[in-house]
């Protein structure tokens, strides 16, 4: 110590490192981890938690599994889960009793359509606007041919949908049916017609009001009675009607929150141009108003997507229904975990990469004027 | 606005369609009428359809017998009873479970909304796993695994697990055995205690509150109210005696007898909806509290106001504004979730009324009506409940 002084004139001593227990790993863990005792506490609780939880779960998915092929329970002889069993049932699962020969269609739709949907969400890919109108036009037909039939393709009645393909059919149609009811019925609701606003109130506060179950039991059930005799619909199209209508009603909502937060300046400045309702609404205020609605309206899309599971409860088998009946299947009995194991991994990649997509949308957007 | 009509109806008056009032009278009647003519067309074919299966509409098959039984009742229910008996039983099993799940749901959301918010960073992170993991997998999905996937594989009734080994408490594949209390004659002093020191409590915390803006000295009202609530009630039953016996569950041969049971399908409903829902608060609180801005609690800190003082006193109240709206939603979305429990067996709503009921009587048009009646008017209620409590906290601006 003594000579450091001696070397240095006053003020000129170069700076000494910061104490090893203030930066690196120690420091970080001081300050993140063991700031005081009742931090340390909480650190050492968390801990153990996650001994109790992740090194049995590990174990049960991975380390004690069967991952080799069989054709029963018999074959799962690890105490973990049982892979064998999704292995064995993995046609059933992604395409439900859709014909074996004719699967490569429900291959060929879903490769298009991420394929458009990759073009149009992955910001430097060119081509959004025609890609936009092929997936929302031209695309809904070509999907329609292919999955169901029709021109030299053999017709698959829509009893034998199922599975992942199901949840998927219904959840894309449901979110690009829904979004253009939701605007309408927010742009209704904001209406200066008392009759439309009345209307639309009612069925957005009704819908909402009620559960999803009772929408679904209602288009399964009552409606048949509703129309005269003969006159019938599909049955999945009656669900995924009462799904949409379900879903748009949440839609508008979220809309209309984007459309107030829009000022009176823009209305009064469009209507000066001379632009009438349709186009100053087009042109002006919705552009405005979905941008700042987009994070609600994937988190409503999100929703219907999980919300397609309900289905099985009026009989329609998409992939938790079909994970389910495979876990029930007498060859099978006991491997309901691995099951919805299965189902959960596959709902969480899919809900998951949506919410994170509208978080990176949200940074983006907000970009401008966030302080 | 009206400007540009004037100016838009002397430009033209070609025809009525130019007109932007006769316009939108028009297409509001046009509207009015396609909807009317819906409802005629469906109204017809429903009676139609209806008289052709021989099916009499109106209500009166709520005094029908309803034969089938229901596992969960918090009313006397028997095969004998009648549906309309069967729709309260229901009616009371929803309540039952959303309000339980209510209450379980926002304290794992605050605690968890908070821990998200915590500066461990081990906390933060094993909360932040548990909103984005349980808000990404349907719920449907959870109320299986709990039920099919943790519930059935306890033990049987003969092998029943022993809490403490106290032989108070059970668990097996048919439920949580526990202790019923049964109440003797002289219990009516406790809860007229209970009565007796809420509105005490009220009325001290009036007082203090009135002393300390006269003259600034505090009381400390939170521990005087706990101690009217629950001490007084304590301090009679010591007194006078509590008048209350329990029942103790034993196992008789095959199955337990006495005490109270509480089903699996109940706990999987219940631990289902609370988790799930319970995630989505979290992630409202921890928004409400990130949207204070940090200058509150230095102003707080800066008038000598302690951190639980700042919290209570300033972050919360503030933060509850921002939090209560949405938080209602939530709490709506419970209750009409509860109705997923039909898929295990829970005996609510739904399952009593869309399904067993209507199959057997066939009313379906009244069964569907009450149903969403129902649903309806708790959601009106509770939202005019929040809306009043909305009100109350609201920003008091110039």
């Amino acid at each position: 110590m003594a000579d450091i002084a001696t070397r240095h004139s006053p003020g000129s001593h170069p700076d000494l490192p910061p104490p090893a227990s203030e930066v690196g790993v120690i420091g970080w863990l001081r300050r993140n981890l063991f700031s005081s005792p009742a931090n340390t506490v909480l650190t050492l609780v968390a801990l153990y938690l996650l001994y109790l939880i992740i090194p049995p779960l590990v174990d049960w998915a991975i380390i004690s599994a069967n991952w080799g092929p069989g054709t029963s329970r018999a074959a799962c002889t690890k105490s973990g889960a049982c892979w064998t069993m999704i292995r064995a049932r993995f046609g059933l699962l992604m395409y439900g009793f859709y014909p074996l020969d004719q699967r490569w269609r429900v291959d060929l739709t879903f490769l298009l359509q991420f394929a458009t949907m990759a073009v149009l969400l992955i910001e430097k890919v060119p081509y959004k606007k025609q890609s936009a109108i092929f997936l929302f036009v031209i695309y809904p037909v070509i999907a329609f041919i292919l999955l169901y039939g029709g021109f030299g393709l053999p017709v698959v009645e829509t009893s034998q949908w199922g599975g992942l393909m199901l949840t998927l059919v219904l959840s894309t149609t449901g979110i690009v049916a829904s979004l253009p009811i939701g605007i309408l019925l927010a742009l209704g609701r904001r209406s200066a017609l008392p009759v439309m606003r009345l209307l639309c109130i009612s069925f957005i506060e009704f819908v909402r009001g009620v559960p999803l179950i009772s929408v679904l039991f209602m288009a399964s059930v009552v409606f048949p009675l509703f129309l005269p005799e003969g006159m019938n619909f599909d049955k999945l199209l009656r669900a995924l009607v009462g799904i949409t209508l379900f879903s748009a009603a949440y839609i508008a909502e979220v809309i209309r929150g984007g459309l107030q937060a829009i000022p009176k300046g823009q209305y009064e400045g469009a209507m000066s141009l001379g632009l009438n309702y349709w186009k100053m609404n087009t042109f002006i205020i919705l552009p405005q108003a979905l941008r700042i609605s987009i994070p609600g309206i994937v988190n409503s899309f999100i929703g219907l997507f999980m919300d397609t599971t309900l289905v099985l409860i009026v009989g329609q088998i998409e992939l938790l229904g079909m994970a389910q009946s495979s876990a029930r299947d007498p060859n099978w009995l006991g491997t309901i975990n691995t099951a919805l194991a299965f189902v959960s991994i596959v709902y969480f990649t899919f809900c998951f990469s949506m919410s994170r997509y509208s978080q990176y949308l949200e940074r983006k957007l907000h970009r401008g004027h966030k302080r | 606005m009206s400007v540009m009509s004037e100016a838009r109806q002397a430009a033209g008056r070609r025809s009525l369609w130019q007109n932007e009032l006769a316009r939108g009278v028009i297409l509001q009647i046009l509207a009015a009428a396609i909807v009317l003519a819906l409802t005629v067309f469906f109204v017809h074919n429903t009676t139609v359809n209806l008289a052709k299966r021989g099916i009499a509409s109106g209500f009166g098959f709520l005094d029908g017998t309803a034969g089938f039984d229901i596992s969960i009742s918090l009313i006397p229910y028997t095969l004998q009873s009648s549906i309309g008996r069967a729709f309260l039983v229901g009616l009371m099993n929803t309540l039952l479970v959303s309000v339980i799940g209510v209450v379980l749901a926002t304290l794992i959301g605050f605690v968890v909304g908070v821990a998200r918010l915590s500066r461990n960073f081990l906390i933060a992170k094993l909360a932040a796993a548990y909103v984005d993991i349980i808000r990404n997998i349907p719920l449907l999905a959870q109320i299986i695994f709990w039920y099919f996937g943790v519930l059935a594989s306890l033990p049987g009734v003969r092998q029943s697990l022993d809490f403490l080994n106290l032989k108070l408490l059970f668990l097996n594949t048919r439920g949580l055995y526990m202790p019923a209390p049964i109440l003797q004659p002289g219990f009516w002093i406790i809860p007229a205690a209970l009565v007796v020191g809420l509105i005490a409590a009220f009325f001290v915390r009036r007082w203090a509150h009135r002393r300390q803006e006269l003259t600034g000295q505090q009381f400390p009202t939170f521990w005087t109210g706990l101690a009217l609530i629950i001490g007084l009630p304590l301090l009679v039953g010591l007194v006078a005696g509590f008048h209350i016996t329990f029942s103790l569950p034993m196992l008789k041969g095959f199955n337990f007898s006495g005490g109270m049971v509480v089903l699996p399908e109940f706990v999987a409903i219940l631990l289902a909806l609370s988790i799930y829902t319970g995630a989505f608060i979290a992630e409202i609180v921890r928004g409400g509290v990130q949207a204070i801005s940090h200058g509150q609690t230095e102003a707080a800190y800066a008038l000598g106001l302690r951190p639980s003082q700042t919290t209570r006193l300033v972050i919360l109240p503030q933060a509850l504004r921002i939090i209560v709206p949405p938080l209602t939603s939530q709490f709506l979305n419970l209750t009409k979730n509860s109705s997923l429990a039909v898929v295990i067996g829970y005996p609510e709503l739904v399952s009593v009324f869309m399904g067993t009921v209507l199959n057997q009587t066939g009313q379906a048009v009244e069964v569907i009506a009450i149903t969403m009646g129902v649903y309806l008017s708790i959601s009106l209620v509770i939202s005019a409940l929040m809306n009043w409590y909305n009100r109350r906290i609201a920003l008091v601006e110039r």
